[in-house]
C-alpha cells in the first residue's frame, strides 16, 4: 500500500478495495460512510476549537490585550474548558416558545455547515465526495443554515430574537446572489464546477492571477459577500449585541448555544476554504513559471498544509475585518448589496466571459 | 391595602409593538429602561423610565455637612467626579466668601480638564462599541488608564476621588504630577490620531451617523441640552466661557460649536473638546504657583441663611447646584440640576422615525451616565 502525504488517492483506494473485498457492498458502503462521518466529526470539533482560540488571540492582539493565557501553555486549552462549561450548563427552555422548532433550530444550523464540508478538497485525493456540481452543492447547502437562524428567532418568542432573525433572512437572501455571481465568474474561467478539476486547473497559476482584474474583483466581492453570509462583523446584524443583546440566539443556553457558536466558526472555515480553493489554488502549491528550483521547493510542502495555510490566511482577513470595522445598519447593508455589489458583479461576469472568449487569460 | 403601581404603557397603533431596552441592556450603559415603540425596525415612540438607581442623594444632603456632601456628588456623574466636587466647593466658598489660593485654582482646573478627557475617552470607547467596533473600547480604556494612574498617584483613588474640599484640596499633588501630566499629553496627542484613524475616518461610522438624530438649535435650547451635545447644535452654552470659574478666564481655549446637530457632529464636538482640554492643561501645567493647597477654613462650616446657586461645566453639560441654607451646618435643601437628565429628555424627539440601530448610536452620542439621571 503506497502511502504518501503528497497524494492520498492510492491510500483511499486501498481502503476502499479492502472493505469491498471483506464485506458485502451495502455494508462496505455503510462502514465507509461511518468512518468518513466520524473523521469529519472529529475534524469539525478540532477546527471549531482551534478557530475560537485563534479568534480570541487575534482579536486580543488587535486590542492591546494578551488574550487567553491561563489554561495550558498560551491558553491553548481555554476553549476546551469553555466547551466543557457549556456542556454542563442548564438547557433553558422558555415558556410559550415553540418547543419543537426551538430545539430543532441549532441542529439545522449545524447540519447545514456539516454537509458543506463534505465537498471540499483538503488535499490531493482528500475529499469525501467529488461532485461534478461541487460548487453548486456547497452554495445550496451552506445557505440552508439561514432556515435554522430564522426558526431560532421565531420560536424563541422574543422580540430581539425575531428582529435578529428577520435581519439575517434579508441579509442572506441578498448576499447569496453576490456569492453565487462571484463564484460564477471563476466557473466561467475554469470551465467546470467540480472542485478537483478547479484545483487541477490552477496547477499553472492560481485563478486570482490567471483571470486578470475580473478574478481579483470577484475575490474581493466573494470576501465581502461571504463575510455577510456567515453573519460576521461588520455584517453581524443578526447578533448585533449592542442593539439586540444577542440577536437570534438570545434565549439559547448551554450546548444549544454552543451549536450556534460552533456553526458560525465552521461557516467561516467553509467560506474560507471555498475562497482558498476557487481563487487561491486550493491545495495546489505556489508555482512560478520557469523557476523550476523554486517550484520544486514549493512542491515539498504537503498539499494539505498549502490548503490549511491559504484557508488560515482568508480566515485571518475575515477576523481582521471584524475587529476593525463598526457594524453597518440594515438599510445600508441592503444598499451595499443591491446598489453596488450586484451591478459590479454582473459587469464583472461579462468582462470575464469576454476575456475567456478572446482567450486573453493566462 | 397596598396600591399597585402600574407602569404606564404608551398607546400603540396597528402593526406596532413595544420593546424594552433595559434596565439590563448592553447599550444603555446602566440601568436605564427605554420603552420603545417599534414598527418593524423603525422607532415610533420612546419613553424613558428612570429611577432604577435612585439613591435620594438630594435628600441625603439635607442631613450631611458640606464637606460630607462632596462625597455624595462623586456618586452622581462618576465620570466627572472632580467637576461635581468642584461645584459644591465653589458654592461653599462663594457663600462663605473665602478666597482660595491661586495654586488651588490652577490644580483644580488641570484636574477638571483631565477628568473631562478621561470621561470623553470612555465615551469614545463606548461609542465605538455601540456602533459595533469593539476594538475602540480597548483603545479608549487603555488611554484612560494613564489618567487614572495620575489620579491614583496624587490622591489614592481612581474613580470616586473626593479630592476637592471647601477652601482648597484634601492634600497636595504628588511631586511627579506635572511631569506625568506632560508625559500623558505627549502620549495622548499621538494616540488621538489613532482614534481618528480607527473610527472618525471610517466610512461606515460616518455614513451611519450623518444626518441621524438631528437636534436643532431651538430644540436644544428649549430642552436645555447642554454640554457637547448642545454645542453640536450651535447652542453656545459653555459655562467655562460664559461664567468663568477657577482659571478658565486666564486660559485661551475655543468653545467647540457646530450647526448641524446630528450624531456625527456630537461625535466631532467631543473629539475636539479633548484637544481643547489638552490645550488648557498645557497652558497651566508649567505655571502652577507655589503656596498652600488650602485656604484656612473653620472646623465647622455654616453657610449664612439664604439661597445659593453655582454652576460648572461637567463633561456632559451644565451641572447646577442650588442650595438653601438656614444657617445650620447642614443645608435646608439641596438640588442638583444634572446635565444628563435634561439631555435624556430630548432622546424621544430626536430618535423618532429612525432605525433601532440609530437609536443606539444617538444614545451613545448623547453620552448618558445613568446615576446622574436618577441621583
Amino acid at each position: 500500500m503506497a502511502f504518501s502525504i503528497y497524494d492520498f488517492t492510492s491510500f483511499n483506494q486501498a481502503i476502499d478495495k479492502a472493505l469491498y473485498n471483506a464485506l458485502p457492498p451495502v455494508w462496505a458502503l455503510i462502514v465507509e460512510m461511518t468512518i468518513i462521518g466520524l473523521v469529519f466529526l472529529l475534524f469539525y470539533a478540532l477546527v471549531g476549537l482551534f478557530l475560537v482560540y485563534a479568534e480570541r488571540k487575534v482579536c486580543a492582539f488587535m486590542q492591546n490585550r494578551v488574550g487567553p493565557n491561563r489554561v495550558g501553555p498560551y491558553g491553548i486549552f481555554q476553549t476546551i474548558a469553555d466547551f466543557i462549561k457549556l456542556l454542563m450548563k442548564e438547557l433553558i427552555t422558555i415558556k410559550n416558545s415553540d418547543k419543537l422548532l426551538f430545539n430543532l433550530a441549532p441542529f439545522i444550523v449545524i447540519i447545514a455547515s456539516f454537509m458543506a464540508i463534505a465537498a471540499i478538497p483538503f488535499g490531493k485525493g482528500l475529499h469525501a465526495i467529488d461532485f461534478d456540481i461541487g460548487i453548486l452543492y456547497v452554495i445550496a447547502v451552506s445557505s440552508l443554515g439561514v432556515v435554522g437562524i430564522l426558526l431560532a428567532g421565531w420560536s424563541s418568542n422574543n422580540k430581539y430574537s425575531l428582529i435578529g432573525a428577520m435581519r439575517s433572512g434579508a441579509q442572506i437572501v441578498s448576499y447569496e446572489l453576490s456569492v453565487g455571481l462571484s463564484l460564477l465568474t471563476i466557473i466561467i474561467l475554469a470551465g467546470t464546477m467540480q472542485f478537483s478539476q478547479i484545483v487541477e486547473g490552477q496547477a499553472t497559476g492560481w485563478f486570482i492571477f490567471k483571470g486578470h482584474i475580473p478574478a481579483f474583483i470577484a475575490f474581493v466581492m466573494f470576501l465581502i459577500a461571504s463575510t455577510a453570509e456567515t453573519n460576521r462583523g461588520p455584517f453581524d446584524l443578526a447578533e448585533a449585541e449592542s442593539e439586540l443583546t444577542a440577536g437570534f440566539h438570545t434565549e439559547y443556553s448551554g450546548i444549544k448555544f454552543a451549536f450556534f457558536f460552533l456553526a458560525e466558526y465552521m461557516n467561516m472555515f467553509i467560506v474560507a476554504s471555498i475562497a482558498a480553493t476557487v481563487f487561491l489554488g486550493g491545495w495546489m502549491p505556489f508555482h512560478v513559471g520557469g523557476w523550476s528550483g523554486f517550484n520544486h521547493i514549493m512542491d515539498f510542502i504537503p498539499p494539505f498544509i498549502w490548503y490549511l495555510g491559504k484557508t488560515a490566511f482568508v480566515i485571518f482577513l475575515m477576523m481582521w475585518f471584524k475587529w476593525t470595522f463598526p457594524r453597518l445598519r440594515i438599510d445600508q447593508l441592503l444598499n451595499l448589496e443591491w446598489k453596488y455589489l450586484l451591478p459590479i458583479n454582473l459587469v464583472n461576469i461579462l468582462v470575464m466571459a469576454f476575456i475567456v472568449l478572446m482567450g486573453w487569460h493566462f | 391595602m397596598k396600591e399597585v403601581i402600574h407602569t404606564p404603557v404608551p398607546y400603540i397603533e396597528e402593526e406596532e409593538y413595544h420593546i424594552n431596552m433595559g434596565p439590563q441592556h448592553p447599550s444603555t450603559h446602566g440601568v436605564l429602561r427605554l420603552v420603545v415603540t417599534l414598527q418593524g425596525e423603525i422607532v415610533k415612540k420612546l419613553k424613558p423610565h428612570c429611577g432604577y438607581i435612585h439613591r435620594g442623594i438630594e435628600k441625603m444632603c439635607e442631613k450631611d455637612t458640606y464637606p460630607q456632601i462632596i462625597h455624595l456628588t462623586d456618586r452622581m456623574d462618576y465620570l466627572s467626579a472632580h467637576i461635581n466636587n468642584h461645584a459644591v466647593c465653589l458654592l461653599v466658598e462663594n457663600a462663605l466668601q473665602v478666597e482660595v489660593p491661586e495654586r488651588v485654582k490652577y490644580i483644580r482646573t488641570i484636574i477638571d480638564e483631565l477628568t473631562r478627557i478621561q470621561s470623553h475617552q470612555l465615551w469614545w470607547a463606548c461609542y465605538g462599541m455601540d456602533l459595533g467596533g469593539l476594538t475602540c473600547f480597548f483603545y479608549g480604556l487603555r488611554d484612560r488608564e494613564k489618567i487614572l494612574d495620575i489620579f491614583e498617584q496624587s490622591f489614592g483613588s481612581r474613580l470616586l476621588h473626593s479630592y476637592y474640599a471647601p477652601g482648597g484640596l484634601m492634600m497636595d499633588i504628588h511631586p511627579d504630577f506635572q511631569k506625568n501630566v506632560k508625559a500623558f499629553i505627549k502620549y495622548f496627542r499621538k494616540k488621538i490620531k489613532d482614534y481618528d484613524r480607527i473610527l472618525t475616518g471610517n466610512v461606515i461610522m460616518q455614513e451611519r451617523t450623518r444626518g441621524i438624530g438631528i437636534l436643532t438649535r431651538d430644540n436644544a435650547i428649549s430642552y436645555a441640552v447642554t454640554g457637547p451635545s448642545g454645542r453640536a447644535s450651535g447652542f453656545s452654552c459653555d459655562v467655562r466661557k460664559h461664567y468663568p470659574y477657577a482659571c478658565y478666564d486666564k486660559v485661551d481655549f475655543k468653545e467647540i460649536l457646530y450647526t448641524e446637530g446630528d450624531t456625527l457632529h456630537r461625535y466631532f464636538a467631543r473629539m475636539e473638546e479633548m484637544r481643547e482640554s489638552m490645550k488648557i492643561i498645557e497652558q497651566l501645567i508649567d505655571n502652577i504657583p507655589a503656596g498652600d493647597y488650602s485656604a484656612k477654613m473653620k472646623a465647622v462650616l455654616k453657610l449664612p441663611a439664604g439661597e445659593y446657586y453655582q454652576r460648572v461645566e461637567t463633561a456632559r453639560g451644565e451641572l447646577g447646584v442650588y442650595c438653601i441654607s438656614d444657617g445650620n451646618k447642614t443645608p435646608f435643601r439641596m438640588k442638583f440640576r444634572s446635565p444628563n437628565f435634561s439631555n435624556l429628555g430630548v432622546l424621544d424627539s430626536i430618535s423618532r422615525d429612525t432605525k433601532i440601530a440609530d437609536l443606539v448610536a444617538i444614545g451613545a452620542s448623547l453620552d448618558f451616565v445613568i446615576p446622574d439621571i436618577d441621583r
